[in-house]
C-alpha cells in the first residue's frame, strides 16, 4: 500500500489512511470506505451511517458537479489519475475548491508523481498517493520548487501580480535592470 | 520592451534549478528516458535523429540585440554554429548535448530567455504581429496583450497537461501577420463602434493532419476580460477535448464535432460562473505591463529621406531592397525592415552565430536595440531611420543577409524535413534550395510577385503547406521522397486551405512543377492580381493541366 501524504497547514506529513477503497462488486466492510462515483450516486444513502464515513472516488471523465449536493457529507473525495499527462483532475480539484466549496480532504491517486506536485496543491490537492515512492519531504520540497507563481488559482498562493501590487504600495522595488 | 523583474527572475531560476536536478538524476541513471521524456519535453529538449534539440521560446517574437547576442554564443559554445528560426517565431538548435543542457538554460536565464512551454500539451509560447509598435496598421500593441497571455499560462497549474498542445496568435492590424485563424486560438484586436477595444476571438484552427480554418465565437470580447474567458475556453476543452486518439485532440477537432456554435454556448456559460476579480488581471498590472510598450521616443524626421532617396537611385540592388525589404513605420522617417533568412541555397531560417551577431549590432546601432522573429522564419529590424537604410542594407550584404525576396517565390517556409527530424517522411530543405535557386534571377522573381510556397516533410504540417499559395507535401512511397502539391492556400486574414493539385511528384520535379505553375499565373494573371488571385479566378484546371499534361 503506497503512503498518503497529507498537507494540513503548510506541512506534508505521511498519514495513516482510515479509508479503504471497495470496489462495485465487493460488499462493503465494517469502518470508513471510498467508493466509486456511480456506486455512491446509487447506494449513497444506505451506505453512510453513524460509525461510517463514505468517500469518492471520481474519475477522469466523470463530473465532480454530480456531487454537488453530496458534498457536505462526504469526507474525502479521491480525483483519479488514469495516466500522468490526463490533465482533468485539476479542473476537477478546482470546480470542488472554487465553485462547489468543498472544503473536504481532495485526494490525488493513479498516476502520481513528485513533478506534479505544486499544479496539485494550486488547484486545491491537500492528499497525495505518489506512485513514484516519493517521501513526503520529496513531496513537499517538488511542491515548494517554484517560490512565485503568475496566476490566482485555489490556493492561497498570491499570483506575481498581487505580489507586485504589494511591493509597489510599500514602496519597495521590483524592478530588474534593463537589458 | 517587457523587462523582466525580480519575479520572473527569481521564477526562472528555480525553474533551470529543477530541470539541472532533473537532468543530473538521468545522466545517474535514477531515472529512464521513459520517465525523464516529460519532464525534458517541459523544457523543449526533444530526441531528434541525431542529437537532441532545444526550442528557446522568444515570446512573441521579440527579442533584444542583449538576448539575440547570447543565442549567438550558444550557438557556438554548445551547437554547431548556427540556429533555426521556426513558424512559432521560436529558435531551435539541432546539435544539442544533455550534458549542457542545464547550463545552456542557465546561460539563456541571464537574459531573460528560457524553453518553457515550447513543447508538451500546454500552453505554447504566444506569438503576435511583427510588426508591433512599428506599424500605424494596428488599433492596438497587440504585444501588452501576448505578455498578459504569457505570465498567465506560464506553468499554469490547470492547464499543463492538456488534451494536447495549444497555441495562441494576437494580431492588431487588419492584415493578419500571425496566422491567427490557423491557431487554437487566434485573437484580434478591434475597436467597437463606440470605439472600445475588444478581441475577435476565432477557435479551432490549426494544420496537421485535418487542418481547419479557426471559427470566430465572439465578435467583441471586452479585452479587461480577457483572462477570464481565455480560462473558460481551455476549461471547455481540458474537460471534454479527446485524449484516446492523439490525432483528434486538438481543440479543432473538439470545435468541429460540437459545431462552433455550441462550443461558444459551452464556453459561455462556463465564462459566466467564473468571477471576473479573481481571474482577470487588475488594472494595476495590465498598467504595468502597458508602460513596458510604451512608444519609444522617436527623433523627429522629415517624411523623406535624402539620403535613402539617393541610394536608391544610385544602386538597383538596394533600390529592389527598398520594395520588397522596407514597410512603413507610423513614425514619420522610419521604416520597418525585413531581414531575409531565404537566400537562395540556404536553409530557410537558419542563422549563424555571426549573422545573429551583426544583427545584433544593427538593432543597438540602428533600431533601438529591438529584433522581432516573423512567422515566415524571417528576422525585423523594426525602428530603422530612413536615413540610416543604405548603411544597414550595405551591413546586411557582408553576411549574406540582403536578399530582396520578402513574400516573393524564394521566401519559403519550410520544416526541418528529414534532415533532423524523426517524424519526417521526406526532406524539405533540399526542395526548398531547388526552388529558390530556380528563381534566383531577383528581376524574375520580382516580376513573380507575392507567392507564398510553404513546404512540410510530412502531414504534421509543420511547414504549414495547407496555407501556401503553393504548398508541398512530402510524402513516403515505398521508401522514395515524393511531394503532393496544394493550391490556394492563405494563411493571412483571408485563410483558406489549399486544394490538391494532383498525384505526388518525384523530387526532381517539384523545382519544375512550381515553375510551369508560375507561367501559368504568369499568362493568366489580370491587372494587380496576385498568384493567389488569379489561382481563385481560374481555379485549378489551367494549373493542374501544365503540370500534369506531360504525363498523358
Amino acid at each position: 500500500m503506497p503512503p498518503l501524504i497529507r498537507l494540513a497547514h503548510d506541512a506534508f506529513a505521511q498519514v495513516d489512511d482510515r479509508f479503504t477503497f471497495v470496489s462495485d462488486d465487493e460488499p462493503a466492510p465494517v469502518g470508513d470506505i471510498i467508493v466509486t462515483l456511480a456506486r455512491y450516486l446509487r447506494e449513497g444513502d444506505g451506505l453512510v451511517g453513524d460509525t461510517r464515513q463514505v468517500g469518492v472516488r471520481v474519475e477522469t471523465d466523470q463530473s465532480v458537479e454530480d456531487l454537488a449536493y453530496d458534498l457536505s457529507r462526504i469526507p474525502v473525495v479521491e480525483l483519479s489519475f488514469a495516466k500522468f499527462r490526463d490533465g482533468r483532475p485539476y479542473t476537477s480539484a478546482r470546480l470542488l475548491r472554487e465553485r462547489l466549496g468543498y472544503r473536504g480532504e481532495v485526494r490525488a491517486v493513479g498516476d502520481v508523481l513528485r513533478e506534479q506536485a505544486q499544479f496539485m496543491v494550486r488547484c486545491g490537492f491537500d492528499a497525495f498517493v505518489p506512485a513514484d515512492g516519493s517521501s513526503a519531504d520529496q513531496w513537499a520540497t517538488a511542491a515548494r520548487r517554484f517560490r512565485h507563481v503568475y496566476q490566482r488559482a485555489a490556493d492561497a498562493h498570491p499570483p506575481a501580480f498581487d505580489e507586485r501590487a504589494t511591493l509597489a504600495a510599500e514602496g519597495g522595488a521590483g524592478d530588474g535592470h534593463a537589458l | 520592451m517587457y523587462q523582466y523583474d525580480a519575479i520572473d527572475r527569481a521564477f526562472l531560476t528555480d525553474r533551470v534549478e529543477e530541470f539541472r536536478h532533473q537532468v543530473a538524476r538521468r545522466l545517474a541513471g535514477e531515472i529512464t528516458e521513459d520517465q525523464f521524456k516529460p519532464l525534458r519535453l517541459m523544457n523543449g529538449l526533444y530526441l531528434q535523429l541525431h542529437a537532441y534539440m532545444l526550442r528557446i521560446a522568444i515570446p512573441y517574437g521579440t527579442l533584444s540585440a542583449v538576448q539575440l547576442r547570447q543565442l549567438a554564443h550558444i550557438a557556438r559554445t554548445y551547437d554547431k554554429g548556427y540556429g533555426h528560426f521556426t513558424t512559432r517565431t521560436n529558435l531551435q538548435f539541432h546539435w544539442i548535448k544533455l550534458r549542457d543542457a542545464g547550463d545552456i538554460l542557465a546561460d539563456l536565464a541571464k537574459v531573460d530567455l528560457h524553453a518553457i512551454q515550447t513543447s508538451g500539451n500546454c500552453i505554447r509560447n504566444v506569438t503576435a504581429d511583427p510588426r508591433a509598435g512599428a506599424t500605424a496598421e494596428e488599433v492596438d500593441d497587440p504585444r501588452v496583450w501576448a505578455e498578459v497571455i504569457r505570465q498567465w499560462s506560464t506553468l499554469h497549474p490547470e492547464f499543463s497537461f492538456l488534451p494536447r498542445k495549444f497555441k495562441i496568435a494576437v494580431t492588431a492590424s487588419a492584415k493578419d501577420r500571425t496566422a491567427a485563424r490557423t491557431h487554437d486560438i487566434g485573437l484580434a484586436l478591434r475597436r467597437g463602434r463606440d470605439g472600445d477595444l475588444g478581441f475577435e476571438v476565432m477557435v479551432g484552427g490549426g494544420l496537421g493532419r485535418t487542418p481547419y480554418i479557426g471559427k470566430t465565437i465572439r465578435e467583441h470580447l471586452p479585452v479587461s476580460r480577457l483572462l477570464s474567458y481565455l480560462e473558460a475556453v481551455l476549461r471547455v476543452y481540458n474537460r471534454h477535448g479527446r485524449r484516446d486518439n492523439i490525432y483528434k485532440a486538438r481543440i479543432k477537432i473538439l470545435v468541429a464535432q460540437l459545431g462552433a456554435e455550441a462550443f461558444a454556448r459551452e464556453v459561455e456559460d462556463e465564462w459566466a460562473k467564473l468571477d471576473p476579480a479573481r481571474v482577470d488581471l487588475p488594472d494595476l498590472e495590465l498598467a504595468r505591463i502597458r508602460a513596458f510598450f510604451a512608444p519609444p521616443n522617436f527623433d523627429v524626421l522629415p517624411a523623406v529621406s535624402e539620403a535613402f532617396e539617393a541610394a536608391k537611385a544610385r544602386d538597383t540592388g538596394f533600390a529592389r531592397f527598398a520594395r520588397h525589404n522596407v514597410h512603413p513605420h507610423k513614425a514619420r522617417g522610419y521604416a520597418i525592415v525585413d531581414v531575409s533568412l531565404k537566400a537562395p541555397g540556404q536553409t530557410p531560417g537558419d542563422a549563424s552565430a555571426e549573422q545573429m551577431d551583426l544583427i545584433a549590432d544593427l538593432a543597438e546601432r540602428y533600431s533601438l536595440g529591438e529584433v522581432r522573429v516573423t512567422l515566415e522564419q524571417n528576422l525585423v529590424l523594426p525602428h530603422v531611420k530612413l536615413d540610416d537604410l543604405p548603411a544597414v542594407y550595405a551591413a546586411l550584404a557582408t553576411q549574406g543577409l540582403a536578399s530582396a525576396n520578402i513574400e516573393l517565390v524564394s521566401d519559403i517556409i519550410a520544416c526541418p524535413g528529414l534532415d533532423y527530424c524523426a517524424l519526417a517522411n521526406a526532406r524539405s530543405i533540399n526542395i526548398a534550395q531547388d526552388i529558390a535557386l530556380r528563381f534566383a534571377d531577383p528581376a524574375k522573381a520580382e516580376a513573380i510577385g507575392e507567392l507564398k510556397i510553404k513546404i512540410s516533410g510530412c502531414i504534421n504540417a509543420c511547414g504549414h503547406h495547407h496555407v501556401g499559395h503553393i504548398g508541398i507535401l512530402g510524402v513516403d512511397k515505398k521508401g522514395e521522397e515524393f511531394y503532393q502539391l496544394t493550391l490556394g492556400g492563405s494563411g493571412a486574414e483571408d485563410a483558406e486551405v489549399g486544394k490538391m493539385l494532383g498525384p505526388a511528384l518525384p523530387a526532381g520535379r517539384v523545382a519544375e512543377a512550381i515553375d510551369e505553375l508560375v507561367e501559368v499565373y504568369l499568362r493568366e494573371r489580370r491587372d494587380g492580381e496576385r498568384f493567389l488571385d488569379t489561382y481563385r479566378r481560374t481555379g485549378l484546371e489551367p494549373f493542374k493541366e501544365a503540370v500534369y499534361a506531360t504525363a498523358h
